[in-house]
Order: structure tokens, then C-alpha cells, then sequence
């Protein structure tokens, strides 16, 4: 049978990073395999530009960043990539594959899920109205234009500020539609302030805060929304709703990690995340399998998604080789305006790096980090829950520590 | 006066049938597979784009075991009958049939008492039940809700994929002679001496009149319809593939005077789809959803706990065709000779398509046509390729003889290249994105086509020999590229 050190399930930017990060802790048979016929994912998709500044100092189109790290692993005997695959199962570290060459079966000493993630349908909001043409989520209708080169609407609407759905606003003007506004639940957008900047003022397109989409009108196709303002509570204000004329709907209302391979194998999937639950080496609750990420919890930029996948692969190297993390295992407990925290559980011992998201929008607060041995408040300033949050601890931080560890945000 | 005498010559070469269906949906669908085996020349009109629209695209997908209609109803009759045919049927048309059985629930004296009502009914009817207590039933059903206190279990009842039993019945009715017109609405009939001649160009000796929601208009061109339809509106949600990690059986509650009441349904390929509401609506043609689905979550938390709606994928409304009349209303017409009515064909509809179909071919249509020979030959088609439950090595077998059979278009579904091909190059074949859905499921997971549709479309517009932007999402007109890029700079 076909055995490999290292198997990566996903060739975008987290599998590419993982592949590298395996490499660099000395793996030398790494195969990713790639679903469809090109390396890099969603980025082949996204050819506007603000990628990689963090990692290469520059800003990259999707495409071009995606290069950047292919670039890095194209040469090296150690790493090969299967394209036109997809991986149908996975038993234990079994793994089946469909391709045009048959069905495959691939045994790996560990698995890196970097499958990514899949944006919220119509159907999992109950958007109410009729089935009618003219619906999309923002993705599709940027796969549509960015690769096929086609408009899905030329009067637009678009509710959810995504920052998938802001790219989309200026696009679609860009190619020749008329975007007549974005509608955000939440009295604050969800998007970074740039894209709000750049995507929507620089084209005078109205933001509406505290509102959202209550009904879709037409027949075979879209004719009109009702919009509807919410309250602080956001509960729908009734006779606040208003009919917009478009021939188009953009939905940007979430991403959820993909995960379905390894929630039939039992991996345990956290309730808010929606991705595997991990310890500091982005190891599941499956022993040999690691995720990272937009499958193991959706991020802002793309050089964090390179970076944990750099230190997955890595930990995965570690394991197959032998090197486990030794000591016991310390529990991160959320409270308090953190909604959640990745990794959820760790080991002392060395420098670590946290990973969070707030639950609401805070001016001035800090964030106390506490526990048996361990007391630290640090300082943030205008922190959303649109905006991943980070925080390093040393080795020394925690070397006191007994029991589990809090964190909380204190206005 | 010559030409037009000319011109009713040509149609009577052209276009003269025996029997003409008004409706593809599973009674119009199901009667013209039972007359393709016999030598009449058969015709379906259907309106929409697609065959299996309008309540057969949109309902509860099972199969009642006959326990619930009312004593001596049509809909009694056909339930009862349907439900024991459905298995055959299914076998004949390679489409699947779960036997999955159903629970009704009960909590509290009196919903144990309507429960014993229906006890009663089953008795007479010689429908297979077994009666458990609530904590029985749980240990196989184990979300069933705590104030549930007794379960009538009826093993008969069955789930199928409505649509699917529609398209195998109409392409084996195609494939044997059967000809089909989409996209073709009715707007005018005329009753000649001995024939029907519908829109000035189709000469029929026989009508029959399965229309769904639009029976009465169909009438209405003929004479004073004895019957109006209301749409009665049913709202679903549907969740994510479960497989029997959440509900086993089909659950239903203990009836009530609106009907068989909020159910929790499993579907042959495990999903679970929770519904339906009851509402009348004006408009027969209002598919929209929204009003009913905080009703339904109220309501199906008296038999169930722990519903997973994080994994709602979708929702949707069906509507059902319902008349004024409390019975379905079939028979040939009392005034017009050879105009059949098949109409109000709402729940139990379904599960008594079947009976309904032999009942109206054997005992209304036949005895119109002297000396008809069953076909001596009689073709039947190929099943859609279900790579789902086939083996690796049957799997690799069919890779082997088409490499697109490995290409995975369909990430949550699994459903390959070659199998949509398959869907579209068919007598009876997907046109539309919503047409390769209903057939192969490519949107009907998790993303609901966000990943899939563009792949979708590439492929019909290629297989149908069509541009992209002519590809539609279901009806004409729902074209789901509107422009080039810059096109309208």
C-alpha cells in the first residue's frame, strides 16, 4: 500500500505552509493532496491585493501569494502534491482518495486537515421569500467573476459585512454592476476597517448598520428586498422595512471550517469554532491527526492561516519523528467576552501563542489571562469581534501555573 | 377556408394522440408509465422547465402506512393501496425505497387517547402496528421528547425521493414512446365531437387532467370547474446528513383537526427534513418561506429534544394542490366524456400515486379504446449511477472506463463529473442547474452549490451544447450569469 510520512488534505495556504513547516522539522515524504487542479485554494480566486504583507512585506494578489510559498516546496523531492483528488474517507490514518487514476487508498504516519472552510448558505440563516435566481453567497459570485468572468447581477445587494462581501462590493462595481448598499446585523461592521475604507466609502456605497435582509421577491428571478432595521437587541423593528429593487442578493454571513472528513471520524469539534478541538501542536482529539487554518477556526488574513500551518506541519514532523510534548496537559477556560480560544488546551514549557476572538466590540479594556500561579492583564485598545486577537506567553509565564488556565476581557 | 382545412389535416398527422397527460408530476408521470407499456400514443404536457415540479418537488417524501385518513375517503382507498404497491414500484423503476417505519408520539392522556383512535383504525384496516410505551420507544428513537408516553409504531411506512420516482417513470415512459413537451402551458382547449384539441395544435381523444395546483383552471376551459384549489402551503427545514445519529424512524405527533401535524423525517440519502406547517395561501404559485418556521420549531419540540439546527442547510415550502371538496376528486367528468380529473392531489398524494394510476388507467382509460395490445417489447432504463453505494472497486472500475466518473465536482455530496453527465445526457434530462440537483445532488449539501454551481454550469453548457450565460437555474428566464464582465461598463 501507498505510505507516506506526512499526508495534508488541502493544497491552499495552510497545506502549502504545513508541507513547508513538515519539511523544515525534517520529514522527507510529504504528499498533499489537492482537490482540484491547481495548488492554493480559495487564493486562486482572490485577485485583489493585501496579501502577505505580515510574511513577505509586500502586497500580493491571492494568486500571486499563493505562488509565493508554492515556489518554496515546487523543487523539493521531499513534497509532492496530487491534484484532482479528493480525499472520500479517512479510517484511523487510512486514507481513500477518488481521482481520474481510480480509487487510491494512502496510509500516513500523521494527517494535517487543511481543508479550509465553506461560506453560510441562504438555507442555514432561514432567509425567507422565494427560490428564485439571483442569490449567492459572495464567494460563488466572486468564483463567477474572478475565474469564469461573469456578472450573477448587475443591481446588487449585499448583506453581511464579510470582508468576502466588501471585496465583492468593489468588484462588482469595478465590472460594470450597480451596488446599491451592504446590510450588517451588528451595529458594527464585521469586515477589517480597511476594506470598509476601501471597498465601500472610496465608492460611496451605503453602509447600513443595524439592519438586515428580511424577505427575497421574484419569480425566476430576484426583483426585490425588504430591508429591515433592528434594534439594539436585534430584534426586527417592525414597520421599519423597506423594498430595494435588485436583480441581486450577495450574502457574506459567515464562514464555517470544513470538517466533515474528520467528524466522521470522531474527531471533537468545538461548538463555537466549529473546528477541531487542538492543543498546542494542533493536534485533534485523534492521535497523529492535526488541523489548521480556516478548517480549524476561520481567520482575518491569510499570513496567520501560512503561519499556524507552518507550526502544524511542523508539530506534525515532530510527532512522527517521535518528539511528543511531555508534561501535562493545561486547559484554556474562556469567560467574559472571549468567545474562544485556539489552542484549546496546551503544554508548558515553552513559548506559546494564543489565539482569540472577543464577543463584542470594547473600547478600552484589557485582557486578564489567570490562574493558579499565573496573574497578567494586557492592555487592548477598540478590539471587535471581526479582528483575530493574539497574545504571546513565554515559557517563564507559565512555568508556576497549577491547574487550568482563564482568560477574560475586563472593561 | 382551404387553408384551414390544410392546416387541422397536418395536425391530425402531426399531432394526434390517443391520451394526453396535462402535468409531469407524480400522478401525470406515473399513469403515463403505466400506459407506455401498451400500444396507445401517449402524450405529458408540463408547464415548467422540468418534469416533478410543483408538489412532488416539495413535500415529506415518505410514504404513509395508511393509518390516518378518514374511513371511506379516496384518500383512505388509494393510501392504503399505494403504500403496498410502492415497494414493487420502486424495484421496477431501479429507485430506492426505504422501509424505514414511522413512531407516532404521544404525551399525556389526551393524545393517548387520539393515539388509540388511530390504534383502532389501524385494526381495521390491516395496517401493521405495534403500540410500546414511551421509555421503549426511546430506546430505540432516544431524542424522542420526555413527555412522550406511548408509541403506535408502523412498520409499512416507507421514504422515497418523490422526484426520483418521477424521473425514472418518465424516461422509461419516453423511452417507450411516451412523448413529453416542458415548458408548454395550456391556455386554450376545445371539445370537438370525438376528441380535445388543446392551444389550436394537439388533437387527443383522451384528457386527463393532473395539473396539481392549476386542476381547476385546467377545467375551467371546458366548463364550470366542481372544484376550486387552494394552495395549502407546507414549510420544511432541512438539516444536514445525519444518518440516523439523530431520528431512525419518521416521527410524527398525535393528529389534530389542521392534520398529520409537525413531523421529523429522515430521507433516503440522511438528511432529515422537519415540517410541515399548514397554511392556506392565495396565491397557488407562492413558494416562499418564512411564516411557518417558528411554528414548526414549536411544534416538533413536543416529540423531539435535541434537534441539531446548527446543521440547517436549507429550507423550503411545497405547496399542496388541496380542493374544496375533502377528498381527492378523480373520475371522468360528469358532463364531458373522455375529460378525467386526477385533482386535489394533496396529502396522502404521494403514497397513493401509484393506486391512483392503476385505478385511473385499468378502470377509467382502458374501457375507451377497444383491442389495445400491451407492447411485446418493453425497454427499461438505466438507473442513475450511484457511486455512493457502490464498492472502491466498482468504483475504480467505472474510473477506469471514464476518468470523469474521478472527478469530484460535488465536495458534500461526493458526486463525480461523470455522474452529472450521466444526469444531463438522458431522454428525459437535467436542462437546468436545478434539474442536475434534483437528480444527482450536486447543491443539495452543506454548501448548497456554493462550491459546485459554477462547475454545474460549465458542465451543462457544454454537454447541451449552449453558452454559459444560457445556462438557467431552473425555469427559462432564471439565466444565472447575466453579463460579461465589464459588458455593462
Amino acid at each position: 500500500m501507498e505510505r507516506h510520512q506526512l499526508v495534508i488534505v488541502g493544497a491552499g495556504s495552510a497545506g502549502l505552509a504545513a508541507a513547508l513547516g513538515a519539511y523544515e522539522n525534517g520529514l522527507e515524504d510529504i504528499l498533499l493532496i489537492e482537490r482540484e487542479s491547481e495548488y492554493g485554494g480559495i487564493l486562486q480566486q482572490c485577485i485583489h491585493n493585501g496579501f502577505g504583507l505580515h510574511t513577505f512585506n509586500e502586497e500580493l494578489s491571492g494568486p500571486a501569494y499563493a505562488e509565493r510559498y508554492f515556489d518554496l516546496i515546487k523543487d523539493n523531492e521531499c513534497i509532492s502534491i496530487l491534484y484532482d483528488a479528493a480525499v472520500t474517507k479517512i479510517e484511523g490514518k487510512l486514507l481513500t482518495v477518488q481521482c481520474p487514476q481510480g480509487i487510491r487508498h494512502i496510509e500516513a504516519d500523521a494527517i494535517v486537515i487543511s481543508t479550509g472552510c465553506r461560506e453560510r448558505p441562504a438555507g442555514a440563516i432561514g432567509m425567507k421569500g422565494n427560490r428564485c435566481q439571483g442569490v449567492y453567497t459572495a464567494g460563488t459570485a466572486q468564483k463567477y467573476l474572478n475565474k469564469e468572468g461573469y456578472l450573477v447581477g448587475k443591481k446588487v445587494f449585499i448583506l453581511g459585512s464579510g470582508d468576502i462581501g466588501l471585496i465583492m462590493a468593489r468588484r462588482m462595481t469595478l465590472e460594470g454592476a450597480k451596488v446599491i448598499g451592504v446590510a450588517e446585523l451588528q451595529p458594527y461592521s464585521n469586515g477589517l476597517a480597511r476594506n470598509i475604507k476601501q471597498c465601500l466609502e472610496d465608492f460611496d456605497i451605503p453602509l447600513y448598520l443595524s439592519h438586515t435582509v428580511e424577505a427575497v421577491h421574484g419569480s425566476s428571478r430576484l426583483e426585490s428586498i425588504a430591508l429591515i432595521q433592528v434594534d439594539d437587541k436585534l430584534k426586527k423593528i417592525e414597520g421599519s422595512e423597506q423594498e430595494i429593487e435588485c436583480d441581486c442578493l450577495l450574502l457574506s454571513v459567515g464562514l464555517i471550517p470544513e470538517n466533515t472528513l474528520i467528524e466522521e471520524l470522531g474527531v471533537k469539534i468545538h461548538p463555537r469554532t466549529k473546528g477541531a478541538i487542538v492543543d498546542d501542536r494542533y493536534m485533534t482529539s485523534i492521535e497523529g491527526i492535526f488541523a489548521c487554518g480556516n478548517a480549524l477556526h476561520v481567520h482575518d488574513l491569510v499570513d496567520y492561516v501560512s503561519q499556524e500551518g507552518k507550526k502544524a506541519g511542523k508539530a506534525a514532523a515532530d510527532y512522527v519523528l517521535g518528539m511528543v510534548s511531555e508534561g501535562e496537559e493545561v486547559k484554556n477556560i474562556v469567560s467574559n467576552g472571549v468567545s474562544y480560544m485556539v489552542p484549546q488546551s496546551f503544554h508548558k514549557g515553552r513559548d506559546l501563542e494564543f489565539m482569540f476572538r472577543v464577543s463584542r466590540v470594547y473600547k478600552e479594556s484589557y485582557i486578564h489571562i489567570y490562574g493558579n500561579g499565573l496573574d497578567k492583564k494586557i492592555k487592548k485598545l477598540g478590539i471587535v469581534p471581526s479582528e483575530m486577537q493574539k497574545v504571546m506567553l513565554k515559557k517563564d509565564d507559565l512555568k508556576d501555573l497549577q491547574g487550568e488556565l482563564h482568560w477574560e476581557v475586563v472593561e | 377556408m382551404m387553408m384551414s382545412f390544410i392546416k387541422s389535416f397536418h395536425f391530425i398527422i402531426k399531432l394526434m394522440f390517443d391520451i394526453t397527460i396535462i402535468g409531469a408530476g407524480i400522478t401525470g408521470s406515473l399513469i403515463a408509465h403505466r400506459l407506455s407499456k401498451l400500444d396507445l400514443k401517449v402524450l405529458v404536457l408540463e408547464k415548467e422547465n422540468d418534469v416533478a415540479e410543483g408538489a412532488t418537488g416539495a413535500n415529506s417524501a415518505m410514504v404513509h402506512s395508511g393509518h390516518d385518513p378518514k374511513p371511506g375517503t379516496l384518500k383512505c382507498r388509494y393510501n392504503l393501496l399505494g403504500n403496498r404497491m410502492y415497494p414493487e414500484l420502486c424495484k421496477e423503476l431501479q429507485v430506492s425505497y426505504v422501509p424505514i417505519g414511522a413512531y407516532v408520539a404521544a404525551g399525556g392522556e389526551e393524545e393517548e387517547e387520539k393515539l388509540d383512535q388511530l390504534i383502532a383504525q389501524c385494526e381495521e384496516r390491516n395496517v401493521p402496528y405495534e403500540v410500546m410505551d414511551g421509555d421503549t420507544a426511546r430506546k430505540t428513537e432516544p431524542n424522542l421528547a420526555d413527555r412522550i408516553t406511548k408509541v403506535l409504531s408502523l412498520p409499512t411506512t416507507g421514504i422515497v425521493t418523490p422526484w426520483e420516482v418521477v424521473f425514472a417513470a418518465m424516461e422509461e415512459a419516453m423511452l417507450n414512446g411516451v412523448e413529453v413537451k416542458l415548458n408548454y402551458e395550456v391556455s386554450s382547449i376545445e371539445k370537438k365531437e370525438d376528441h380535445f384539441v388543446i392551444n389550436d395544435e394537439i388533437c387527443t381523444k383522451v384528457l386527463i387532467n393532473c395539473a396539481g395546483a392549476h386542476c381547476d383552471d385546467i377545467t375551467n376551459m371546458l366548463r364550470e370547474s366542481p372544484y376550486k384549489v387552494f394552495a395549502r402551503k407546507g414549510e420544511y427545514f432541512v438539516l444536514d446528513h445525519l444518518n440516523g445519529t439523530f431520528v431512525n424512524h419518521v416521527i410524527y405527533p398525535t393528529p389534530s383537526a389542521k392534520g398529520k401535524g409537525v413531523l421529523a423525517i429522515p430521507t433516503v440519502h440522511g438528511n432529515v427534513l422537519l415540517g410541515p406547517n399548514s397554511d392556506d395561501c392565495e396565491d397557488v404559485e407562492d413558494d416562499s418561506t418564512g411564516s411557518g418556521l417558528d411554528y414548526i420549531r414549536s411544534e416538533i419540540s413536543k416529540t423531539m429534544k435535541n434537534i441539531p439546527y446548527h446543521k440547517m442547510i436549507h429550507t423550503f415550502a411545497g405547496l399542496r394542490p388541496h380542493i374544496d371538496l375533502k377528498d381527492f376528486y378523480i373520475q371522468e367528468d360528469d358532463l364531458i366524456e373522455n375529460f378525467i380529473h386526477v385533482a386535489g392531489i394533496e396529502s396522502p398524494g404521494l403514497s397513493a400515486a401509484p393506486a391512483i394510476a392503476k385505478d385511473v388507467v385499468e378502470n377509467i382509460v382502458l374501457p375507451k379504446f377497444e383491442g389495445y395490445k400491451v407492447k411485446e417489447t418493453y425497454n427499461h432504463r438505466k438507473p442513475f449511477i450511484n457511486m455512493d453505494k457502490m464498492s472502491d472497486e466498482e468504483k475504480s472500475a467505472l474510473i477506469e472506463k471514464d476518468p470523469d466518473f474521478g472527478r469530484i465536482i460535488c465536495r458534500c455530496e461526493k458526486i463525480s463529473m461523470g455522474q452529472i453527465k450521466d444526469v444531463i445526457n438522458r431522454n428525459c434530462g437535467a436542462r437546468s442547474i436545478k434539474g442536475v440537483k434534483m437528480r444527482c445532488r450536486p447543491g443539495m449539501g452543506r454548501c448548497q452549490g456554493g462550491f459546485c454551481e459554477p462547475e454545474v454550469l460549465k458542465i451543462l453548457a457544454k454537454e447541451l451544447h449552449e453558452e454559459k450565460t444560457e445556462v438557467c437555474l431552473d425555469r427559462p428566464g432564471s439565466n444565472v450569469l447575466v453579463a460579461e464582465a465589464k459588458e455593462e461598463l
